[in-house]
Order: structure tokens, then sequence, then C-alpha cells
């Protein structure tokens, strides 16, 4: 395969980059004088600060390249992934998740389970959650060099060790504070990086009218072709959109992964923390402009004869979903745009990095260190253990890629591993927040259950001793299909067992509970600002535009 | 030295400082295949993308760093 081609002016922007983040962390440090700076910045982003990095979080260049292939792989279903897959959950956080969260003031999600239930349902969250951050890191440090291999010739071990050890050091200087300003400059690198693609693409094709032209029926539809598994690229019915991706996974991942709750943690006061997951909305609902559209674009030009325009096929001979974008950046991309174009993937996947390093060093000073280790640390000693940690977790990370370099069949794990993790957790978030009765023993055993009811799942479908269509109520269902289905049953199970068990376990006193539960806690009074800077106002205009992209694209 | 005593630059200067920087490399590479149009062999190299966006990041860096040069976050 012919390899993109960078010359000196690609590699000038490149090393901007890198010089200005590195000099980022260095600038910060100064600013970073004790723990609160360094795990939640401080608390004193403004609303678009926090919700830029909120959306940026979870904006990393192996999602967007894999939604491009997606795209070219499914059609416009990949669009349910940003809309009902992530804005109804974007915005239940905050209007009625954040309030609990922001004003308990914790610094964690498992720090919410400690206050709502007990240490043990805390430390079981925790753990879980730092295993997964750290495969997700370890993995997508992998990735990153496969991908630059693959269409770069990059050396792998030179591609994992620069970008680690930029994001150790940056991280490792000023923690969250760190990580969100690279987020920030990363949100801009994407957009300036990859919009272009698709102004080139459709001024390429002829237009919007005429890619839609030129794809199948199937591909053009957001819920037309949902009734039927089989009528839908991406072999998956309604219910399964709705219950596992728009309601679990989507809730599971927006409003309890604390790599990116986290960032809403971070803002200033209550409205902007409410405000932080309003704003990321309305950018989460814009992203397809650029990653479906681009998978379409390149879907019309590979169908075309005589564009010239094909994706690449791995050794296996294989069609490479995943070049969909990198085809597209090497056909419009001179030198110098062909610099910012990688530079905004490089940045999209460093920035995931340094999320994740981020995430993992709070958890792991706060919920494990401090909670079980050494309870009576000090502000000091905790700010060098999660120094200490952000190294730790780096490490950990570059073993774990090298781990997968050679035992890639890892990646196919990882793609379910939020199933595992959050889908549960979402339940037992769900019940402690809304009904006081749940009680700690409860909570902790419904959330093993669910846990380990989702990997079962996960386990017997792919050594079939589970039939996949028993989970999924069809006989023809894709993979993402079976994904969707194992989430909302894992959520099922966590809920049906909390609660069960909850009505035989003793309960909390409720006095315990005032400012946890809804219902315990007194609501904020109405009227503390006019109305177009209440958060509900941005929220149900949020609401309205997702309801008119689903209409639209019915 | 004296607004770094003072408090912490926003992130938006910093946005600004970036977008220019890459935006002017942008434009010069861009001008260079205004120049030598023959050097470059990619689809719609006619219209000269990279000449416009350079500019267009370059603009948009300046409103930022412009905005934002007199504030400091205490």
């Amino acid at each position: 395969m012919e390899k993109i081609a960078l010359n000196f002016v690609d590699w000038i922007i490149i090393a901007i980059y890198f010089g200005f983040i590195i000099g980022i962390g260095f600038y910060l440090r100064k600013f970073t004088k004790s723990e609160s700076d360094f795990f939640l910045a401080g608390r004193k982003n403004s609303a678009w600060v926090a919700g830029l990095a909120f959306l940026s979080a979870n904006m990393g260049a192996l999602e967007l390249m894999g939604m491009a292939g997606d795209t070219f792989k499914y059609g416009m279903y990949v669009a349910h992934f940003y809309w009902i897959g992530a804005v109804p959950a974007m915005l239940f956080l905050a209007i009625y998740m954040m309030p609990f969260y922001y004003s308990a003031k914790i610094k964690s999600v498992p720090g919410y389970l400690k206050l709502r239930f007990d240490e043990k349902t805390r430390v079981l969250n925790a753990i879980s959650f730092a295993i997964m951050t750290l495969l997700v890191a370890g993995i997508n440090l992998y990735a990153m060099a496969l991908i630059f291999h693959t269409f770069l010739a990059w050396d792998w071990n030179v591609s994992m060790w620069v970008s680690a050890i930029t994001v150790a050091i940056y991280v490792t200087m000023s923690g969250l504070l760190s990580a969100i300003f690279t987020e920030i400059v990363q949100f801009f690198l994407i957009w300036f990086g990859l919009l272009l693609v698709v102004v080139l693409g459709l001024i390429d094709v002829g237009g919007f009218h005429q890619v839609f032209a030129h794809i199948p029926q199937s591909f053009q539809s957001l819920w037309a072709t949902s009734g039927n598994a089989s009528q839908n690229g991406m072999m998956v019915t309604w219910g399964g959109i709705v219950l596992g991706l728009g309601f679990v996974l989507s809730f599971g991942y927006w409003t309890t992964d604390f790599l990116v709750v986290q960032r809403a943690f971070s803002a200033k006061d209550l409205r902007s923390a409410r405000m932080t997951p309003i704003i990321a909305s309305f950018f989460k609902m814009a992203l397809p402009f650029i990653v479906v559209m681009a998978g379409l674009i390149a879907l019309v030009l590979a169908k075309e004869s005589g564009t010239g325009f094909h994706l690449i096929h791995d050794a296996n001979g294989a069609i490479n979903y995943d070049s969909a974008l990198p085809q597209l950046l090497k056909r419009y991309y001179p030198n110098g745009l062909l610099g910012l174009g990688v530079t905004a993937l490089l940045a999209g996947f460093m920035a995931g990095q340094a999320g994740n390093i981020s995430a993992f060093n709070t958890v792991w000073t706060y919920d494990i260190y401090q909670s079980v280790i050494k309870p009576d640390a000090t502000d000091a000693h905790l700010l060098w253990v999660g120094r200490v940690a952000t190294l730790v977790g780096i490490v950990i990370s570059v073993i774990t890629a090298y781990w997968a370099m050679h035992m890639p069949t890892i990646m196919d794990y990882m793609q379910a591993i939020f199933s595992w993790v959050n889908a549960p957790l979402f339940a037992t978030m769900l019940l402690g927040m809304f009904i006081t009765w749940i009680t700690p023993t409860g909570a902790f055993w419904g959330l093993l259950i669910g846990m380990v009811s989702s990997f079962g799942m996960y386990i017997g479908v792919k050594f079939e001793w589970i039939a996949k269509g028993s989970i999924t109520f069809s006989h023809v269902a894709s993979d993402m299909a079976a994904n969707f289905w194992r989430a909302w049953w894992a959520w099922l199970i966590c809920f049906l067992a909390t609660i069960i068990i909850s009505l035989f376990t003793q309960k909390r006193p409720k006095e315990e509970l005032v400012g946890l539960v809804k219902g315990l806690t007194k609501e904020k009074t109405a009227g503390e600002y006019p109305f177009y800077k209440e958060p509900g106002f941005y929220a149900i205009i949020s609401f309205i535009v997702f309801l008119a992209l689903n209409i639209y694209f019915w | 030295m004296e607004n770094e005593e003072k408090g912490m630059r926003p992130i938006w200067y910093f946005v600004g400082i970036i977008l220019c920087l890459m935006g002017f490399v942008i434009t010069l590479s861009g001008i260079y295949y205004v120049i030598y149009p023959n050097q470059s062999h990619t689809v719609l190299h006619n219209i000269h993308p990279d000449l416009w966006w350079g500019i267009i990041m370059m603009i948009s860096g300046v409103i930022f760093w412009w905005k934002t040069k007199d504030v400091t976050i205490k």
C-alpha cells in the first residue's frame, strides 16, 4: 500500500503541537499547588471550558476514524451514537444528576457511592474503573501506533513511547488542569483539521444531494428501516437502539463514567457544572457532519468508477474500514494541511490518553489509596501520590499496549468492556439517586451480579454457549447489536437484583441521605437566574434540535 | 511577567496562539503551491484549500488571542 508521505512542512506542524502541549504543562505547573488543583483543576473552570473538555475527553481519534469507517459499513445508523446515543443522557446528567454530584462536593463518581451506600461499593467500582481505564488507555496507545504504522509507516516503538512520555510529562506536572487545556486544543485541532475534508469532499462529489443520491436506500435513514434487523446495515432493531444504545450504554457512559463526568466536577459552580454537558450536547450533535459525512463521501467515491478512491486492505485481504478518513486526507490535503490532519488525529489520541490517565490517578488516589491504604494522608502527600500514580498508570498502559501488540484479539474484548462496567453501574446510580430504600448491601451485590452477568453473556456468546439470537430477539444480528442488547440485560439484571436484595437488607436512615437522594434534598428554587440563563432552557433547545435531526433523517 | 504573577492565562489565549502559528505555516505552504502549482497532486488542488483554510485559521487565532491577551484568571 502506498503510504501517506509527509514533508518538512507537515513535521513543522506536528512539532508545533508537541512543543506547545509540553510548554502548557510547564506553564500550568506553577498554578498546580494543591491536590484540588491537580485532581479537579481547582474547581474554577467556566461552563464553556468544562463543556468542551467534557466532549473532547470522548472525542478520540480512534472513535472518529472508527465511526467514519462504520458509516462506510452501516450508513446513517452510525449517527445514532451521536444523537440518541448521547444527547438524552447528557441532558439527564445536567438536569437530574449533576445537582447531587456537584452539591455533594465529591471528587469522583466512586466517592458518591461511598456517601450514598458504603465503602465496599465504592472500592468495587473504583477497582473496576481503574482496571478498565488503564486497559482502554493501553489499547488506545496500541491502536494509535497501529494506525500511524499502517498509514504513515511510523515505527511502533517510537509512536508509543513519544506519545506516552509526552502525556506523562504534562499530566504529571499539572494533572487535570493540563489534561483539560490539551483537550480544548485538541477540540479545535479536530474541527480545523477534519472539517475541511468534508467541505472538499462535498465539492468533489457535487453536494449533499449527490451524496444521498449515490448511497443505498438502507444507508440513508435513521429509523425507517429499524423495524426489521435484516433491512439495515447494522442489523439491529429499534428496540436494541433505544434500550441498549440510547438508554443503557449511553446513560451508563455519559452519566457515570468518571472520565467525562470529572470535567463537569471541575466547573466553578453548580450552574456551570449543569451547563457543561448541555454545551457539549450541541457539539456532539454536530460531529456527524464530520464523521458520518466523511464516511458517506468515502462510500460514494469508492462506488464511483474513475475516482481512483478505495479503502486499503489489510495483510489478510480484509477491507480496513478505518482507512476511510486517512484515505480522504490523502486525497484532498496537500502537504501542510496533511500535517494538520495528522496532528488532529495525534491530538485526539494523546488527549484521550491524558483523559484516561487523569481519571485513573484521581480514582486511585482518593478511592483506593486514601480509602483503603492511608486514610490519614495529608493534601501534600495525596498530590505526590497523584503524580506517582500518573507515571505508574502510563507505564501500565504502555505494557498493555505491548501486550495488545502480541495478542491483537484483545481488541475484540475491549469493545465490550463498557457494557461490563458502566451498564450495571448506571442501574446502581439511578436507584441510589432516586429511591431512598435502596440499601448498601443491595447496591454492592446488585452491581457485582450485573458486572459478572454482562461478562458472562459476552463470553457465552463469543464461545457460542449462548445463541446470539436469544439475547437480541433476532436471527440476524451484528456484534454491535449484540453489544447493545447485552448492555440492556446487564442493566436489567443489576436493577432487579439491587431492588430484590434491598427489600431484605438493612436500610440507611433517611437523615444520612439528605443531599444524596431526590426527595430528601431541598430543590433549587426557581427564578435564581433569568430564564435565558437557566440550564433547563438550553436543555430544552438542545432536545428540540435532537428531535429535529431525528425527524429530518428519519 | 506581571500577568503571570497575577494569575493564569485562559485556555482561549493558548488556542489563539496555536491556531495562529499553524495557520501561518499552512498559509505559507499554500502560497508556495500557488506559485508552483505543479508541485501539488491532490484532488481539488486548483482551489488552493491550504491557502484559504490557513488564512481562516490565522484570523480565528488572532480573534482568540486579541480577546484574551489582557485576561488572567486568579
